[in-house]
């Protein structure tokens, strides 16, 4: 009972790491598609910031200047797709892609140039990694059973960035719902009219919502190459960017239910790593790749059907053109 | 400039006597948009607290004079003055901050956001809304008691049917301190009854001192409620009356440039065989009933018009007519021909039966906007052997029909070769009607003929249609606007929810009674008290 109950604790703790990304670029995609913006460009941004946290932590020592030069990069593909999308209205999935394509040959290229590892960065080891944080109390809290235990097992031990990333979301939601910044990005994905109309530039709040989704994909990508791993390796990002697209899909981009689509998608990769070898009663060994691929099927499946109409932002996609 | 400004201000304070000075004034505004000259040296007076009508034909330039008033586009010179001040306004910011609100003919309304989330929608006053939403809230409904504008703060916007909205747009205005109030095409959406409540509202707001703006094509509302009324024609200001002295005919004139029919001439209708027959059509789309046991005849030689608010059924029982959505249940006979959920017949087959369609959304479904004229004037008719070979289309005679079409139907310009789109809409209206009539279908189905059309075009394709009827077809005819449809129809079918809810002589209808009709308050209770009740149901939060 208590190797089960531990099992558990471990599985959902690393479901909680595997996460993390996950559920900040979703926060990241929220704040970009409610404004309007398609973000495919998760997936870019994740990568790009990565490869500059991984490289800068590597030459500078400093995780910090690592987490700043990830959020820099980030924000500048921000910034590029914001110019395509918004100031020259080009077609938003299209600009996405190319900074896709973009992030995945720049990080090889210039890993390869400086570094000459074939892509991949020098691992980081000290003060260039977010090491994992003991929360106060961890202790003599131990002692304390089963709610101690979760709290030290599950709660405390991780990096500075897994919190981070559990508080983007309170923080998300307290932005869109209760601030006038947030009912001006909500309006202007749902009628930029209606906001040009009551005289508020829609250039500039769109430009600031895709800015916001920069900082947090670079926070992300920090997480990846210098919280979560060691060093920066060729497509590290390998996909977590669309999986957080999914899955504020899944949560018809609102916070909570994103952060819940999230955890569930970081649950089953965390059982696929549980489940690896492991033969099943009955089942037998489940193939590791059938783990994986589980919620891109589950993505489709659920959004098929499951989960009634998923109604995005109504202006979503749409560049503003003022016309009549 | 401003010496004269200095000027006028003195000798203000010292007499008093002399008039304010009025609340808009433009001067010599002009705006091209490339080589079209969308307002040509505009000049406009309104006095305050007033209501002055701008009237004009589409594209005659009243909304591109709005918007630079708004602040949407800038001129490319002339002056504005309000209040005797002369301002820049560069953008809808600035007009805000001028006293300018304006009611668009489209609702810039966030239809996922509440009432109070739309009202202060870029007038939050603080960044956090907790506060300034209490605030907002206090300031609303203090704003609709004073203007008598009830509607609930927490209702989500979407929900509300049009004339709410409206109203939301008005408080909109009001909240942010309008002392000048621009209303582009305000009751385009309306019923009559809610029209009606729209200018007692504009009469409380002018007795309060607004003045107002009221953009309209339509000759009644100018009668109706303005008091003095510019014309506008082509991009340029033509004319300006007192609306005591002036009448619907002489308006009409200016407007058009020419003398203009307003009646719509024709005898008796003089019924025939029955030439389609509906029985008991239901059809539901995501569980929602949009048609509920609708029967109807169309006999030969008479106009059905279908009267009601749009989204009451009209476009799904032209679809079901039309062979465009098989049947869910009922029947429609055609001649000896009889339609039935298991007998589905597609549009080419209802074509075959003689049975013509003019779509109600031209755009979407009468012509392909990238396709030229010609291709256009065939379309639904294509595989005519006429306009065949053996293997590629014969376009000598596609085009000698289309110029043909165009000639008959008065489309200019007169070239097939031009894209659908690059025409106005009164003559893509016309080249559509035009493929229709000219196969002289036995029943023509036709929805909104006059939409976004101009006078002069209205009168054409009116005619057209009586010329029609008289040769023995069968019409149905659905339109929004209700004279429209008095002016057409023999005989008048109105829809509410699905359903026909009343069947009027055309001869004996009065706007009154089908508006009654139209908002389903039958014809027993007295409109007014109708109109009341329907009130209360979005007003339970607002003190009395």
């Amino acid at each position: 009972m208590d190797d089960l109950f531990l099992l558990l604790l471990s599985t959902l703790d690393s479901t909680l790491r595997v996460s993390a990304p996950l559920v900040l670029c979703a926060m990241a995609g929220i704040f970009s598609e409610r404004s309007g913006i398609i973000d495919i460009s998760l997936e870019g941004k994740l990568l790009a910031a990565a490869f500059a946290a991984a490289a800068v932590a590597a030459v500078s020592g400093s995780a910090f200047v690592g987490l700043g030069a990830a959020i820099v990069t980030s924000v500048l593909m921000a910034l590029l797709h914001g110019f395509a999308c918004i100031t020259h209205r080009g077609n938003q999935v299209v600009s996405g892609l190319a900074i896709n394509i973009l992030a995945s040959g720049l990080t090889v290229t210039l890993g390869g140039a400086w570094f000459h590892k074939g892509g991949q960065t020098p691992t980081l080891s000290g003060d260039a990694r977010f090491s994992p944080i003991s929360l106060p109390g961890s202790d003599f809290l131990a002692e304390i059973p089963f709610l101690g235990t979760i709290y030290v097992e599950l709660i405390s031990g991780h990096n500075l960035l897994v919190y981070i990333a559990f508080l983007a979301v309170p923080i998300t939601w307290w932005v869109l719902y209760k601030t006038r910044f947030g009912l001006r990005l909500r309006a202007v994905g749902e009628n930029p009219q209606a906001v040009d109309t009551a005289g508020i530039s829609v250039t500039f709040l769109r430009y600031r919502s895709v800015i916001i989704a920069g900082i947090l994909c670079g926070i992300a990508g920090a997480y990846l190459s210098t919280g979560q791993n060691a060093a920066f390796g060729k497509e590290m990002s390998a996909g977590q960017g669309y999986i957080a697209l999914a899955a504020m899909i899944f949560g018809k981009w609102k916070p909570v239910p994103g952060l819940l689509a999230c955890m569930l998608f970081g649950f089953l990769d965390a059982m696929a790593v549980r489940l690896q070898g492991v033969a099943l009663p009955g089942i037998g060994e489940i193939p590791v790749q059938f783990m994986q691929a589980l919620p891109y099927v589950l993505t489709v499946i659920l959004l098929a059907g499951f989960i009634g109409k998923a109604i995005a932002p109504k202006a979503i996609g749409r560049p503003y053109v003022k016309e009549r | 400039m401003s010496v004269e400004r200095i000027k006028t201000q003195g000798s203000e304070a010292v007499g008093g006597q002399s008039a304010p000075p009025p609340a808009i004034e433009l001067k010599a505004i002009s705006k091209s948009f490339g080589p079209v000259k969308a307002n040509q040296n505009v000049d406009l007076k309104v006095l305050p607290g007033t209501i002055h009508g701008i009237i004009g034909e589409n594209g005659a330039g009243k909304s591109t004079l709005m918007s630079i008033l708004y602040g949407f586009y800038e001129a490319d010179s002339g002056e504005i003055l309000i209040n005797g001040q002369k301002k820049k306004i560069h953008s809808s910011r600035d007009a805000i901050s001028f006293g300018i609100g304006m009611v668009h003919q489209h609702f810039m309304l966030v239809e996922t956001f509440t009432v109070l989330e739309n009202v202060m929608l870029g007038a939050e006053g603080a960044p956090l809304l907790n506060k300034s939403s209490q605030s907002a809230r206090k300031e609303l409904l203090k704003l609709s008691k004073e203007y008598s504008l009830a509607v609930d703060p927490d209702a989500m916007t979407g929900d509300l049917p049009v004339g709410l909205q409206q109203r939301v747009e008005i408080l909109k205005a009001l909240y942010r301190g309008a002392e000048i109030l621009i209303l582009d095409e305000p009751t385009g959406v309306l019923t009559p009854q809610e029209t009606d409540q729209l200018f007692k509202i504009l009469d409380i707001l002018r007795s309060r001192g607004v003045s107002i703006i009221l953009i309209t094509h339509k000759l009644q509302e100018i009668m109706a409620i303005t008091d003095r009324v510019s014309v506008m024609r082509a991009g340029t200001m033509v004319s300006e009356r007192e609306t005591s002295e002036t009448s619907k005919n002489e308006l009409a004139e200016l407007m058009v440039g020419r003398k203009v029919l307003l009646e719509v001439d024709k005898t008796d209708a003089n019924p025939g065989e029955i030439l389609l027959e509906a029985k008991n059509l239901s059809y539901k789309e995501d569980g929602v009933t949009k048609l509920d046991n609708v029967s109807l005849t169309l006999r030969a030689g008479e106009i059905v018009g279908i009267a009601g608010v749009s989204g009451n059924g009209q476009t799904e029982l032209l679809a079901a007519l039309s062979g465009i959505c098989p049947l869910q249940s009922g029947s429609i006979d055609i001649g000896s021909t009889q339609i039935t959920p298991k007998n589905h017949k597609n549009p080419k087959e209802f074509r075959e039966l003689s049975v013509g369609h003019v779509p109600e959304d031209r755009h979407r479904m009468g012509m392909v906007t990238a396709f030229t004229a010609q291709e256009t004037a065939i379309m639904g008719f294509h595989e005519d052997p006429a306009y065949n070979g053996k293997i590629l289309m014969n376009n000598k005679a596609v085009q000698e029909h289309c110029t043909r079409l165009m000639q008959d139907y008065d489309v200019r310009p007169e070239d097939p070769k031009l894209k659908s789109a690059n025409f106005s809409g009164g003559n893509q209206q016309k080249l559509v009607l035009a493929r229709e009539m000219d196969r002289r279908p036995e029943v023509l189905l036709v929805g909104q003929p006059t939409r976004g059309v101009d006078i002069g075009a209205i009168e054409f394709i009116h005619k057209n249609l009586i010329a029609m009827r008289d040769a023995g077809s069968a019409i149905l005819v659905v339109s929004v606007e209700l004279e429209e449809i008095m002016s057409l129809s023999d005989r008048i079918l109105v829809m509410f929810e699905g359903r026909i809810v009343g069947e009027v002589s055309g001869k004996e209808a009065d706007a009154r009674q089908l508006g009654l009709l139209m908002g389903n308050a039958g014809t027993q209770s007295t409109g007014s008290e109708q109109q009341n009740n329907n009130n209360t149901t979005h007003s339970e939060e607002i003190p009395a």
